[in-house]
């Protein structure tokens, strides 16, 4: 069998040069996942292929980080500077972790559960690429 | 019917015959295998016959990280040194947060398997050697490394965003995530062993008796919900989880002696049976069926009381895995005690505490009595054997009858559950 390009790596990448959401197709029961798998969970079939999601979706549930590691530290966050990461529902139906965008982290109220969401390339670090939506 | 949803037995059953916990809190001095050796003597100590150490076969400890937390991997034949036990073989198992509470089901695998017939169990774990930062980084190891960290979510921001969806499908509030924490305290502080055996409420008085000793002014708090809601006091860690809404950082061992039933009265005239078992594996929290439950814990407890032959309603008394005040109503719902989304009542109106129905966390929960994550899931075992055994002192469940216990040990944040039924035989 042919080693798999579905992995996170390759999605990564995909997010950083294609500029899109690229998670994975199974082509025999036709489930959607968006992280990058070598092998369908739900059928375990191999026969997979990269599937472009359209980049809306909307927020399932969200928290403020107010106590943040290094990474985001350094980019400036922490107590006095809470982001946002939730759990976004995409358009197609799958659900993905991701960073929440464009939003006043220091007032949760401010932000809703069930708000529309498209997918936020600004800050896209290509060095340590992160999934990020904001307000559509 | 599936093989996975098969009915499971015992090829013979257990009994737990011995119990040891070490203090917990932060020990700078102390190494986690020094831990584990105090948690053994404290077992030792309270044994109610005299046996020989050299009659255990095997043993299985869990510990989560004593690589990154301790720059020490290979932990167990450290610890088998350490005990004298060598050369018995000696496993360290990891399942995050539920090691030692997978540690036990090893334990009790190799007894029912005929292979072994005494076999010591229990965790370790040392965290206060890195800061704060530090902790949570390692910590965040346990949520997947590839599509929840990247997005910004840290431990309690999962948990935080598992609160959110609560409060959001049902008539959960903040008030009811403060009120757990204060009730687990209230028990805590009646645990010798805590590492907060402290209340709220102390808490609130030394904090004004602090300002006062400064000469800064001191606050005017109501109450322990007031001085909860007092930003400075009780800052956010995750929104909507605040300082007081986590388990602290801990150093501290457990252990417990299991031995197959039909040579318990050997040790004890008063063994626990291990009357049922559960483990379970489940997605990160984006993969999962819902947002306000955790799977894993749902299909272990089905598990645990299947074997038991038990329902929700006959567990007495229960140790939660309340790494986060609302991971402890989820719980309480997951493990079939309350409804979906009747939780935040139940603690309203006091069911869960120690003179409630159905009293939840008596030893002050991971909250106040500490949580060294390898550690905790034999503690709770330490603490349910205790109540059954009706010598848990002022903490002891106030209802009459205290005969089933029941232990729910999380893994991360949900990727592994394993429940435990014990009962007084």
């Amino acid at each position: 069998m042919p080693s798999s390009e579905f992995n996170a790596a390759n999605y990564y990448k995909r997010l950083v040069e294609d500029r899109q959401l690229t998670g994975i197709r199974c082509n025999v029961c036709g489930q959607l996942s968006p992280e990058a798998r070598p092998m369908c969970a739900v059928c375990r079939s191999s026969d997979i292929a990269w599937h472009a999601f359209s980049g809306r979706a909307t927020l399932s549930t969200f928290t403020c980080i107010s106590v943040v590691p290094d990474y985001w530290g350094q980019k400036g966050y922490g107590r006095n500077n809470p982001y946002c990461s939730g759990i976004v529902t995409l358009e197609e139906g799958p659900r993905i972790s991701a960073r929440i965008t464009g939003v006043d982290g220091s007032n949760p109220q401010s932000i809703r559960s069930g708000m529309a969401l498209a997918l936020d390339l600004e800050d896209l670090d290509p060095e340590r690429p992160s999934l990020a939506f904001r307000p559509a | 019917m599936a093989t996975a949803t098969r009915k499971r037995t015992l090829g013979r059953q257990v009994a737990i015959v011995g119990a040891g916990l070490s203090q917990f809190g932060a020990f700078p001095e102390k190494d986690s295998r020094d831990l584990f050796v105090e948690a053994f003597q404290d077992m030792m100590e309270t044994m109610d016959k005299p046996f020989d150490i050299d009659d255990i076969e095997c043993a299985y400890i869990g510990n989560y990280s004593s690589d990154l937390f301790e720059t020490q991997g290979h932990t167990a034949p450290i610890v088998a040194d350490w005990l004298g036990m060598t050369p018995i073989p000696i496993t360290r198992i990891e399942n995050a947060c539920a090691s030692s509470g997978s540690a036990l089901r090893e334990g009790v695998m190799a007894i029912a398997s005929g292979m072994y017939d005494i076999v010591l169990v229990g965790g370790m774990e040392k965290m206060t050697n890195l800061p704060t930062e530090g902790v949570t980084d390692v910590l965040a190891s346990a949520a997947d490394g590839l599509y929840e960290v990247p997005a910004g979510l840290t431990f309690p921001g999962i948990f935080g965003a598992i609160a959110k969806a609560h409060m959001d499908r049902y008539e959960t509030n903040l008030d009811h995530l403060l009120k757990v924490g204060i009730k687990n305290h209230n028990n805590g502080a009646l645990n010798p062993k805590a590492q907060f055996s402290v209340t709220i409420k102390d808490m609130m008085e030394r904090r004004k008796a602090r300002a006062e000793q400064r000469g800064q002014p001191v606050p005017d708090y109501r109450d322990e919900m007031d001085f909860l809601n007092d930003q400075s006091a009780n800052p956010w860690i995750a929104w909507p989880l605040r300082l007081y809404d986590c388990a602290p950082i801990t150093d501290g061992a457990s252990c417990v002696l299991l031995v197959s039933a039909e040579i318990a009265h050997n040790f004890t005239d008063r063994p626990v049976a291990l009357a049922g078992f559960g483990q379970a594996s489940g997605k990160p929290l984006h993969d999962a069926d819902e947002l306000t439950s955790l799977s894993a814990a749902k299909e272990a407890s089905r598990q645990a009381y299947e074997m038991a032959g038990i329902t929700a309603d006959d567990v007495d008394v229960a140790e939660v895995h309340d790494c986060f005040t609302i991971a402890e109503i989820v719980a309480s719902e997951d493990l079939g005690f309350f409804a979906p989304g009747e939780g935040p009542r139940a603690v309203d109106e006091g069911r869960t505490a120690l003179d409630g129905d159905r009293p939840i966390n008596t030893s002050g929960g991971l909250k106040s009595k500490g949580h060294p994550v390898g550690a905790s899931g034999v503690g709770q075992v330490v603490e349910i054997y205790h109540q059954l055994r009706g010598e848990a002192g002022d903490r002891q469940a106030k209802k009459s009858k205290v005969e089933v216990g029941l232990t729910h040990n999380v893994g991360g944040t949900g990727g592994t559950c394993v429940v435990n039924v014990l009962r007084m035989e």
